[in-house]
């Protein structure tokens, strides 16, 4: 239930994603270590367009990726195919943007 | 030391279409025994209306090829010996294709997939122009010889677990005869195999499980050409933009 669009969409999104996990971690590490406040961290994250452009691609990367992946496995699973296997897997990328754009709005917003 | 008295237990699966459940035959073990030849032992003497599949017995039509205790194999070059569980033996018709009658799979899903995979020569030339020299050597053959001596035997379509998961799914035999006739320097229209490789059933629906490669009878590698077409429809993909 792939062709080459889904295959190419799934892998350019992973090779996006790959990078910003690694720089999460990081981010995550050096927070943790440095002892960074919730005030001091949403300090740097609010307002920061750099912030908003590293979490935005993010999810959309993530949508996109998550999306497909999971369609592939509905329909190896369960067989189902044509509209509804569409409309899950729109559905299931718009889910996971609104979810992550909710998210990384609250901490890049001002 | 040949052992006259020995009774292999073979369970053979029975019935038509859906329906059918295993059988059971005691038949004689010899030293040297194929499944095909325990196979047309219960045949030819227990019951004439076992139904099977084979023609040239060497290995050469692929036409033999069932389940043996849950795996594909060339009946013919299986020798008994090698594949026996605690004396039994199971044999079944391949998996991943509908049944006919006993032992016999419908191949028709699996030979439409060949022709929907582009496995038909298209040729690039009349009769009338010269012959087209191919040198041996010239990498684009050595990457199509690696594919040529499927036997379209099915053992890599019943092997497969995507094919079991997706019977959109084109299957490595089919996909692999497309990387031939891609690497095909007597095949004009590249790109042509690439489409029918890039659907909604097509090489990019491979999980690289590798069940095809690893049960090949011929020990050919039809996953590295599935990989093979993956890379070239992205690097197409990249140049058209589509
Ligand atoms: S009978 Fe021809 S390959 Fe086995």
């Amino acid at each position: 239930m792939l062709n080459i669009r889904l295959y190419m969409a799934q892998r350019l999104s992973a090779m996006v994603m790959a990078p910003l996990v690694l720089g999460h971690i990081a981010v995550m590490i050096y927070a943790v270590q440095g002892g960074l406040s919730t005030a001091e961290i949403l300090g740097r994250t609010q307002g920061s367009v750099w912030w908003f452009l590293f979490y935005g691609s993010f999810v959309l990367a993530v949508s996109v990726h998550a999306a497909i992946g999971l369609r592939v496995i509905l329909h190896e699973m369960t067989g189902l195919r044509g509209r509804w296997l569409e409309v899950f897997t729109c559905g299931i990328g718009v889910l996971l943007l609104i979810m992550g754009a909710r998210a990384v709005l609250a901490v890049t917003f001002a | 030391m040949s052992d006259r008295s020995k009774l292999l237990e073979v369970s053979v699966w029975r019935g038509t279409g859906d329906e059918g459940a295993y059988e059971t035959f005691q038949v004689p073990a010899r030293d040297n025994q194929t499944v095909l030849d325990v196979v047309s032992w219960i045949q030819q003497s227990a019951d004439p209306s076992l139904t099977y599949r084979y023609a040239c017995r060497v290995g050469m039509c692929g036409s033999c090829a069932m389940m043996v205790n849950g795996v594909p194999r060339w009946t013919c070059r299986t020798h008994v010996k090698r594949v026996l569980r605690d004396g039994a033996l199971q044999v079944g018709p391949l998996r991943n294709l509908p049944v006919i009658k006993d032992l016999a799979a419908d191949m028709d899903p699996f030979f439409d997939k060949w022709i929907r995979a582009g496995g038909v020569h298209r040729p690039s030339r009349s009769r009338n122009d010269p012959i087209q020299q191919v040198p041996p050597d010239d990498p684009g053959r050595v990457e199509a010889n690696k594919g040529i001596e499927c036997i379209n035997c099915s053992v890599c379509y019943a092997a497969c677990d995507t094919v079991a998961g997706n019977p959109d799914y084109l299957g490595p035999a089919a996909l692999q005869r497309a990387w031939t006739l891609y690497n095909d320097a007597k095949v004009e229209d590249r790109q042509a195999v690439l489409d029918s490789v890039s659907g909604a059933g097509g090489c990019h629906n491979c999980h690289s499980q590798g069940s095809c490669t690893r049960f090949c009878p011929n020990e050919l590698d039809p996953l590295s050409a599935i990989a093979g077409l993956k890379r070239a429809s992205a690097r197409s993909f990249f140049r058209r933009g589509e």
